[in-house]
């Protein structure tokens, strides 16, 4: 069977209705999502439906591209304040990216610590279930307890339990001025030891890394001019015990570059995203015995490049958070699972879920358990 | 309020029932009497009453594993309860219900400030959970009205928001993992110390479930780093719908406050004579709050009034001590109980799009002059999250029911201008029968495939959230199953 590009909902819904066998769910295509070979095109569904810069909510139809929303934003001086990771660069793939994707990925950058993830911003959804039906969830209001949250439950289900039609966001405004302060500090022990100290300070810091390949943990600050002056002032106090600290200005490309993990950018080897609690970061990142790795989110999101086919779960044992393969040849990906494997009654309670939302088991099959 | 009639089958067995939970629990944690079970009867939705077949009060997490297996076995219907100060109804028994207290279970289990994080059990309130990471200057954001008495628990069954959730977000986003037990008496681990979900987003589904998926026994959450200081600023106008455009025209500066809060001429009045916080006379009343040091917070209450000052407020002010502050953040949270002393009142959470603000606030106005019953308008302006709360007797026959046809109007308009019926309080039984509103019968059997999944029979609180004749042919089969 072809590749399908429904361009409305009601497309969509039809041509879901009438599958007759799995199919693989693309948005940009950017994400390396593996599945079958037939393609389910989203990015047909476009067009930004309803922006009220006053209200900071945004509605898009799932195929609309980041890059329009973004530009729609940056005219009001808002913006998508979760940061969206763009996979283009470590995956080596193309293509545009488009909101459902960020959404179904539930793909959020640095400022996860302080603004909250991608799910965190979602207000409602649109999507087509696995029999055709269209559903809908949330709204475009900020406090919304109605009835059961689906809009978190589809953020980061990865397409296997429907296929997202439109997406709601709380948007932000853009800070007037940010502030990057660098710290040379020699290990990952003493880096989550700085980064806990940054981040439990009443500063305000809206991203916390460190970058172990140069021995430097990065803090960011952001908000209006006398604020920013003042806090990144005072950070520096809090910081300055652990190394030397430098100013670098807003250092966009450097904040790019931690959200994308740029480090392992064309550089040779399997990558895995692994969760955990920061200051057990030190302890696993010994364990994983990596040839590359990148700290986020304080530490509690640990980025590691390993030989392709290494089993690196086991390398870790008793996990308290998960791994998660972002990039790996086939090969590899025949024996390793993109996501954790989970306790038995939570699998089953996935299970259960796709088979309530996706009866045929159409959607990206394989994925997710 | 219709409520599906007791299971008599459930009922002849409550001896048995009884025996069974008192051979896990401690005698005094099982309360069967006639007399002592009225204590459950209703929650903060005082308007529905109705004393459950018996109440528990476990401990443990293993307790509530062994009461939810015996209820499963026995087919009794189970309503969690975390200290029953839903508005929503959410903890409304049903006369042939186990009520499952967490009261009992309030223990502080891991407070952990290099990772920001407390574990807590689920019955500790809210506002202890800020007392007990207050020494280090730390605390737990979510801060509903009813903080100092609503538990964990019902925070997480609901989603709880309150005043400072505009910028600091409501449970759902302060909440990293569970441990939760099934109706079958399973005991799972959800989330934990890290930030994100492996799998899917279960904790995401579990948070505003009302109670209807499982009984949360602990919780790990996100504590933060107190502000080095906060102040309100006092904005007061002589109409509602410029207060309104105020609002709209601060969250658009790019100034995020932590709290926009409205008051109108009646809530003012009730808060002033319960708190004497000094508030303007006036007809529409803004608390602004903003937080940082003293130049920062200077330097944004200046852009603050600057926007205010356009809009021809009739007094600014901005408090000028610690005292002060306390004392307007007190008449504002102590508003459904100063109007309350005024007289019965029903209170609803709808949620708008912040640019509708002055739009339905007209029309509330000529609906209470149309239903002939006053409102008092008191809300979370800067997410739309309005509060009207309708005065009326319930000891006037009829008043209460004209009442309930008012509020469901306000909360279709909600709905109508692109918001939602329940922004923080959740649905319970109050809002259950308008959701066909909002969501099509398509839209519900979505949600309940979810109850599907976690409960398949149907036991866990089921009554409420969905309206009793979209959620019959599940609760039938469940009687059926006896």
């Amino acid at each position: 069977m072809s590749d399908m590009r429904p361009e409305t909902e009601t497309e969509l819904a039809e041509i879901v209705a009438g599958l007759a066998a799995p199919v693989r769910i693309v948005g940009g295509g950017t994400r390396g999502v593996p599945g079958p070979e037939t393609a389910l095109h989203v990015s047909g569904l476009q067009g930004i439906e309803l922006y009220e810069p006053g209200a900071l909510t945004l509605v898009a139809k799932a195929g609309t591209s980041v890059s329009e929303i973004e530009t729609a934003l940056a005219a009001e001086g808002q913006r998508l304040a979760f940061e969206p990771m763009d996979h283009r660069g470590l995956l080596g793939t193309t293509g545009e990216q488009t909101i459902g994707g960020v959404v179904a990925a539930n793909v959020s950058g640095p400022r996860r610590v302080q603004a909250g993830a991608c799910r965190d911003f979602l207000l409602g959804v649109r999507y087509v279930d696995g029999t055709g039906q269209v559903i809908k969830n949330g709204g475009r209001v900020m406090k919304n307890v109605t009835g059961y949250d689906l809009v978190k439950l589809m953020a980061g289900s990865w397409g296997t339990l429907g296929v997202l039609s439109e997406v709601s966001f709380k948007v932000l405004p853009q800070p007037e001025v940010t502030e990057t302060l660098m710290v040379a500090v020699p290990d990952v022990t003493q880096a989550v030891q700085a980064m806990s100290a940054a981040l439990s300070s009443p500063f305000e810091v809206s991203g916390a890394a460190y970058d172990p390949a140069e021995g430097h943990v990065m803090l960011r600050i952001e908000g209006f001019t006398e604020s920013v002056q003042y806090r990144a002032a005072q950070m520096i106090h809090v910081v300055a015990g652990f190394g030397v600290v430098t100013r670098i200005g807003a250092a966009e490309a450097m904040w790019a570059g931690v959200r994308d993990v740029a480090a392992f950018h064309g550089v040779e080897g399997d990558v895995w995203r692994i969760s955990v609690k920061p200051t057990d970061a030190p302890e696993v990142a010994e364990a994983l015995q990596a040839d590359g790795l990148v700290f986020d989110w304080g530490g509690g999101l640990i980025w590691a490049r390993v030989p392709a086919g290494t089993d690196l779960r086991s390398r870790v044992g008793s996990l308290r958070g998960h791994a998660t393969l972002v990039r790996a040849d086939q090969a590899t990906r025949d024996v390793q699972p993109m996501f954790h494997p989970e306790p038995a009654p939570l699998a089953a309670i996935t299970q259960g879920l796709r088979t309530r939302f996706d009866p045929r088991g159409l959607f990206n099959p394989g994925l997710m358990g | 309020m219709e409520m599906p009639i007791p299971n008599p089958a459930v009922l002849a067995r409550k001896a048995r029932v009884v025996d069974r939970l008192l051979s896990v629990l401690p005698k005094d944690a099982v309360i069967h009497e006639e007399a002592e079970t009225r204590a459950y009867e209703c929650d903060a939705l005082t308007a529905y009453k109705c004393p459950p077949m018996l109440a528990v009060l476990p401990s443990t997490t293993q307790e509530v594993s062994d009461v939810l297996r015996i209820c499963h076995e026995e087919g009794v219907p189970v309503v969690p309860r975390g200290s029953g100060t839903s508005l929503a109804g959410g903890a409304l028994p049903t006369a042939d219900c186990a009520i499952l207290g967490v009261a009992r279970m309030n223990d502080v289990l891991d407070t952990d400030y290099e990772n920001r994080i407390i574990r807590v059990q689920s019955g500790r309130t809210n506002l202890s959970v800020t007392g007990a990471v207050e020494e280090e200057d730390f605390f737990y954001a979510p801060d509903p009205s009813s903080q100092l008495a609503c538990a964990i628990a019902g925070n997480i069954a609901m989603n709880s928001g309150g005043a400072h959730c505009l910028k600091y977000g409501v449970t759902t986003n302060n909440l990293l993992g569970v441990t939760m037990v099934m109706m079958d008496g399973t005991v799972v681990e959800i989330g934990g110390a890290h930030l994100d979900a492996g799998g899917l987003d279960l904790l995401g589904v579990i948070c505003g479930s009302e109670g209807q998926l499982g009984v949360v026994t602990e919780a790990t959450l996100r504590i933060l780093r107190k502000p080095e200081g906060a102040r309100p600023v006092l904005i007061a106008f002589d109409d509602n719908e410029v207060a309104g455009h105020c609002v709209s025209d601060i969250i658009k500066s790019g100034i995020l406050p932590v709290a926009i809060e409205f008051m109108d001429t009646l809530c003012i009045k009730a808060c002033e004579n319960f708190a004497h916080a000094g508030y303007p006379d006036c007809n529409a009343l803004l608390i602004v709050e903003v937080e940082g040091s003293e130049a920062e917070i200077d330097s944004q209450l200046a852009k603050i009034i600057e926007i205010a000052k356009r809009h021809n407020p009739v007094e600014l002010r901005e408090s000028q001590s610690a005292e002060e502050s306390a004392k307007i953040w007190l008449g504002r949270k102590s508003a459904f109980g100063a109007m309350g002393q005024m007289n019965d009142y029903m209170c609803l959470d709808g949620t708008i799009p912040v640019s509708a603000l002055p739009l339905v606030l007209r029309r509330i106005n000529e609906l209470s002059e149309q239903y002939g019953l006053p409102v008092g308008n008191v809300f979370h302006a800067g997410d739309g999250n309005m509060h009207p709360l309708i005065l009326f007797d319930a000891n006037m026959p009829g008043d209460l029911e004209l009442c309930e046809e008012f509020g469901a109007e306000i909360l279709k308009l909600c709905v109508d201008v692109g918001g939602c019926l329940t922004g923080e309080h959740g649905v319970g039984v109050e809002k259950r029968d308008l959701m066909l509103h909002q969501y099509t019968a398509e839209d519900l059997e979505a949600q309940m495939a979810i109850k599907d999944v976690f409960d398949p029979v149907w036991l866990l609180n089921p009554a409420k959230v969905f309206p009793l004749s979209v959620s019959q042919d599940r609760r039938v089969a469940q009687v059926a199953a006896q």
